[in-house]
């Protein structure tokens, strides 16, 4: 069994509309270090242990479904789980 | 005519079920998610709405059924197939439409009329417009905020696949594009809903002449060939 974990984010040249709000906000509140904010989310699952390559299924998964490639960017963990 | 109006969880079926019907004395029907045919309808009509919760994305997952790879079929085969609200969202999701929406701009969910301009009278959808004429349509939707990459918005351009603007974009959309069509001209997804336009009684009737629109076409083209 593996777990894994994947972090959706809008792509880099996608204005965030979620982001910018969330910015102004720390800006009015004098956080002037912080910059660049991009909201995202995070899935995990498990897969179990096939035949096929782990890194291979959660690729096909992510660009069927979690992720829609237009205006999204993803990145996963992939780690070997022994409880479920 | 004969529409079909396609039911996911959480769609408004029943108010474009009663615009084609009753407002335009048209045929249709409401067909499920799991539908496995749509022969015998002349026009797809995928509502508004919230399907699937709008979890993961809107429309996202109403992709993912059975009656999608129909919907898909019909749209190849030529069949005028319109979308408007969610039902835009799940186009541009099954790739029948380019692009994609983001939540609005003010993160908020936006519930009003808007003047809406029609750039292309030249479709299926739109020949009783007048080119540049602007109607007024209601929106309700938090994530309409259309974004293609520059690229794809050339090839719109080009291609005049650009049907509807906003006058005073509502949402951030890129452009304040309102609605798009696909290359080959049959496929229409829209944010604005013109099924609660089509009575004077709920604030307007901007939105009837899109559906007459394709009525028309259907009886001097399809419904000609086939008598």
């Amino acid at each position: 069994m593996y777990k894994v974990k994947v972090y959706v984010t809008l792509k880099k040249s996608v204005i965030d509309p979620h982001g910018s709000a969330v910015e102004k906000k720390l800006r009015e509140l004098d956080y002037n270090e912080v910059s660049n904010i991009r909201v995202g989310k995070y899935i995990e699952f498990f897969v179990k242990k096939s035949d096929r390559d782990v890194e291979e299924v959660v690729k096909e998964v992510c660009e069927k479904m979690l992720v829609n490639p237009v205006i999204e960017d993803f990145r996963y963990e992939i780690e070997e789980s022994v409880n479920q | 005519m004969k529409f079909a109006v396609i039911v996911f969880p959480g769609s408004d079926d029943v108010e474009m079920y009663r615009a084609v019907t009753e407002v335009l004395g048209e045929e249709a029907e409401l067909v499920g998610h799991d539908a496995d045919s749509l022969e015998g309808f002349d026009g797809i009509i995928l509502p508004g709405g919230f399907s699937y919760g709008d979890y993961l994305r809107p429309g996202a997952l109403a992709c993912f059924t059975k009656v999608m790879d129909e919907v898909k079929k019909a749209a190849e085969e030529g069949k005028p197939v319109l979308g408007v609200g969610n039902g835009f969202q799940i186009l541009l999701e099954a790739g029948l439409l380019p692009g994609a929406v983001k939540k609005n701009k003010s993160l908020r969910f936006i519930c009003r009329n808007e003047t809406v301009k029609v750039e292309n009278n030249e479709t299926m959808f739109t020949s009783l417009y007048e080119k540049g004429e602007a109607i007024t349509l209601p929106i309700a939707h938090e994530s309409g905020n259309y974004h293609c990459d520059d690229e794809t918005l050339q090839r719109l351009k080009e291609n005049n696949q650009i049907v509807f603007t906003y006058e005073n974009n509502p949402n951030g959309s890129v452009e304040g594009i309102a609605g798009i069509i696909n290359e080959r001209g049959n496929v229409l997804g829209m944010m604005p809903r013109p099924e609660r336009a089509t009575e004077e009684i709920i604030g307007g009737t901007d939105g009837l002449r899109l559906f007459q629109s394709l009525v028309k076409h259907w009886r001097e083209t399809v419904n000609v060939t086939n008598a």
